[in-house]
């Protein structure tokens, strides 16, 4: 997909003044905070899990040459097949040689992130194969060509309304004058048209939530069944996932499965957790022919070993997004890429390049709720601050920006001139400021001052005090 | 790419080459071993009190459960609840012998098709391999006896579910699937698909208002045998 991170300042000033997406937000935020409050309140193991969690990802991750090679031997004695990609266009290539092997002409598809990040959708259209999503968000997003704006919940920005337009000007074959009394009405809907292309499909692509050293298998974690329908009923089932999702054991994963719908939807288990492992075996009845695994580098392979190391554990919750101030108040597609929130702040970076997302990691007040939601302790706001050091190294911020450090930097390596500045600033701001307590602009300070006032400073530094109370206590 | 590739390339960024022998050999060590994480204390519980938890938890993710005194009793608590949800007496049935050796003439109403789920099937009956009480979920691992598509295609889904096979944790659904099928040390335990089905299909994504019935079955109906006295549910 085109990236637009570059503009995300333009982006988030278009999502401030969307109503319907402000709307959204508001009925969403709450949503998924309370959900996961009562969730975790009612799990009294949830830290310890955590930290569990926690090692088992770092243990898998140390030794990930060995957990990938054990997981794909089990899947080829599965009867699966294992397709390595370094990049997206090599896993394109993967997913449509499969297709066309097979002459498919419609795939249906599960929902996957690593399916927007290779664009896979647009690739195959491009191709002569029609792509259908059937996770209902993703697939009313399809009807509008947009991307996600929320990786569990991708069609969060859309209102009841636009869902009933997009309906009718798809489902033409439908009577026009039909009316959507209720939600449930919608879902109806859905659920009819798609049917046919599930019935339809010759190759089903889903994405997977883990993938099983052990056994060989696959994850998919949904509540609308979309998946299973999905990688059940066609004759091809192909399985899109990251090199980070391997863990060693089922008993590895049960512990991120009690971590993942509590901090994702606040559910204590999702409806469906399903567990794939090959084709379908002699005597079954249903069931794919073939299994394939688009296993996909991409850029992650290169944080093993560095700072950014711990991305990889994450596990795609959306708790962080969930819990931000500034996703909260821009929405998914200001970020500009398949990834938004803290964690895509992160992981963007490392997928597209900081001279491309240098914008993301500086968009946080450094609040910390991410990091402390995260199910998998991912230190988040360290790592942004990684970014932005990685990115003034590079001298990719703008001149002012950098101009501006370099003058902070000299005063603080020097403290007594800093100490003399800050003195002399407070002391004149407290002077001018002394009438009305604030200011509500300043020079030099115009942006800072649009979005609120400065405090007049009362009295001395803090640093001033701290000597002088140091003295008295002396 | 081929795997040797990539494995190299994830090998040079942890800055090491191949494992030694005697690190492998301890990774191969865990993987048999499979060690238990945390298992939260909620599902510790005696057999009785562990299987309500299971019906509260069923329940709770917006499914039912009928309790039945023996396998006798099944087709009869299957035509009742058809009644009371006023729904069609036709049924696509697990081919699975604990289904098939239901007195089926008892009920003579209720006609069948032993098989996997077509487009054109609205109620099913699966039989359940275990189920687990932690999360009030089902265990139901593909098997010619036991198609997925039962679990997919169909309007309602009713499971039929032995009260001797609730367990308190996932962990001891895999034991119960490593004991059972094959060796379990090695992988080849699990069948092709092992689906965890907690409560019906359901979607919030319409402006995060929770509807059921969203691709997979709208109802979800767990008849309960009460297969040994051990097993009695506590009231």
């Amino acid at each position: 997909m085109l990236q637009t991170s570059p503009a995300f300042k333009a982006n988030a000033r278009t999502a401030l003044a969307d109503a319907g997406l402000q709307r959204a937000l508001e009925r969403t935020k709450p949503h998924f905070q309370h959900r996961r409050a009562a969730a975790v309140a009612a799990l009294p193991e949830f830290e310890r899990l955590r930290e569990i969690a926690r090692e088992i990802k770092d243990h898998t991750l140390e030794n990930l040459d060995f957990y990938l090679q054990t997981w794909a031997e089990n899947v080829t004695r599965a009867g699966g097949v294992v397709h390595w990609c370094g990049t997206a266009a090599e896993a394109r290539e993967a997913v449509l040689g499969i297709c066309r092997q097979v002459g498919a002409k419609i795939v249906t598809k599960g929902k996957s992130m690593v399916s927007e990040e290779i664009g896979i959708n647009e690739f195959l259209e491009a191709n002569g194969v029609t792509a259908v999503e059937t996770d209902l968000g993703e697939y009313i997003i399809q009807l509008g060509h947009e991307p996600p704006s929320h990786i569990i919940a991708p069609a969060f920005h859309l209102n009841r309304e636009d869902w009933e337009a997009r309906f009718r000007a798809a489902h033409t074959d439908l009577p026009k004058d039909r009316v959507f009394r209720e939600r449930r009405d919608i879902l109806a809907e859905a659920r009819g048209e798609l049917r046919q292309r599930f019935l339809a499909a010759d190759v089903g692509i889903t994405g997977a939530n883990f993938l099983i050293a052990e056994t060989g298998s696959s994850v998919i974690v949904t509540n609308e069944g979309n998946g299973d329908l999905t990688q059940t009923l066609p004759k091809v089932h192909v399985v899109l996932a990251g090199i980070d999702k391997v863990v060693p054991t089922l008993e590895d994963v049960s512990v991120l499965l009690r971590l993942l719908a509590r901090s994702a939807t606040g559910q204590d288990f999702s409806v469906y957790t399903t567990f794939s492992t090959g084709p379908r075996r002699p005597g079954d009845l249903d069931g794919p022919e073939q299994y394939h695994v688009v296993l996909l580098d991409n850029g992650r392979s290169g944080m093993l070993g560095t700072e950014f190391q711990p991305m990889l554990r994450c596990i795609r919750c959306a708790a962080c997004m969930n819990h931000c101030p500034v996703y909260g108040a821009v929405g998914g597609h200001a970020y500009g890429w398949v990834y938004p929130g803290p964690m895509g702040a992160v992981l963007t970076p490392a997928l597209t390049g900081i001279d491309k997302a240098g914008n993301l990691p500086n968009a946080s007040t450094f609040c910390g709720r991410c990091e402390s939601v995260c199910p998998m302790q991912i230190p988040l706001p360290n790592l942004m601050r990684y970014w932005r050091e990685r990115e003034f190294e590079r001298h990719l911020g703008p001149p002012s920006v950098r101009r501006n450090l370099a003058l902070w930097g000299w005063f603080a390596r020097r403290p007594a001139a800093y100490r003399l500045a800050s003195r002399a600033a407070s002391a004149a701001l407290g002077l001018i400021g002394r009438r009305r307590g604030r200011f509500h602009a300043l020079p030099l300070a115009g942006g800072w001052t649009a979005g609120r006032d400065l405090p007049a400073p009362e009295g001395d530094t803090f640093f001033a005090r701290y000597v002088r109370e140091s003295r008295r206590r002396r | 790419m081929n795997g040797d590739a990539m494995l190299a390339t994830v090998r040079r960024s942890l800055g090491r080459g191949a494992l030694p022998a005697d690190q492998t050999a301890m990774l191969r060590a865990r993987l048999d071993r499979h060690p238990r994480g945390l298992i939260p204390a909620r599902s510790r519980l005696p057999r009785g009190e562990q299987i309500a938890l299971f019906v509260r938890n069923v329940e709770k993710e917006y499914g039912s459960v009928a309790t039945v005194p023996d396998f006798a009793a099944v087709p009869g608590a299957i035509a009742e609840y058809l009644a009371r949800q006023n729904l069609p007496t036709e049924l696509v049935v697990a081919p699975h012998p604990e289904l098939q050796a239901l007195p089926w003439a008892d009920r003579p109403l209720l006609r069948m098709r032993f098989g996997e789920a077509g487009a054109a099937d609205v109620v099913s009956l699966q039989q359940a391999y275990a189920a687990v009480a932690e999360t009030g979920t089902l265990v139901l691992p593909s098997a010619a006896e036991r198609p997925t598509t039962l679990n997919l295609l169909v309007e309602t889904e009713i499971v039929m579910l032995r009260a001797s096979r609730v367990v308190g944790a996932y962990e001891e659904a895999w034991d119960l699937l490593r004991a059972e099928h094959g060796n379990g040390t090695d992988g080849r335990f699990m069948p092709r698909s092992v689906m965890l089905v907690t409560g019906p299909s359901r979607s919030a994504d319409i402006e995060q208002s929770l509807e059921l019935g969203a691709h997979g079955p709208r109802r979800l109906h767990v008849i309960l045998v009460q297969d040994s006295a051990a097993t009695t549910v506590a009231s």
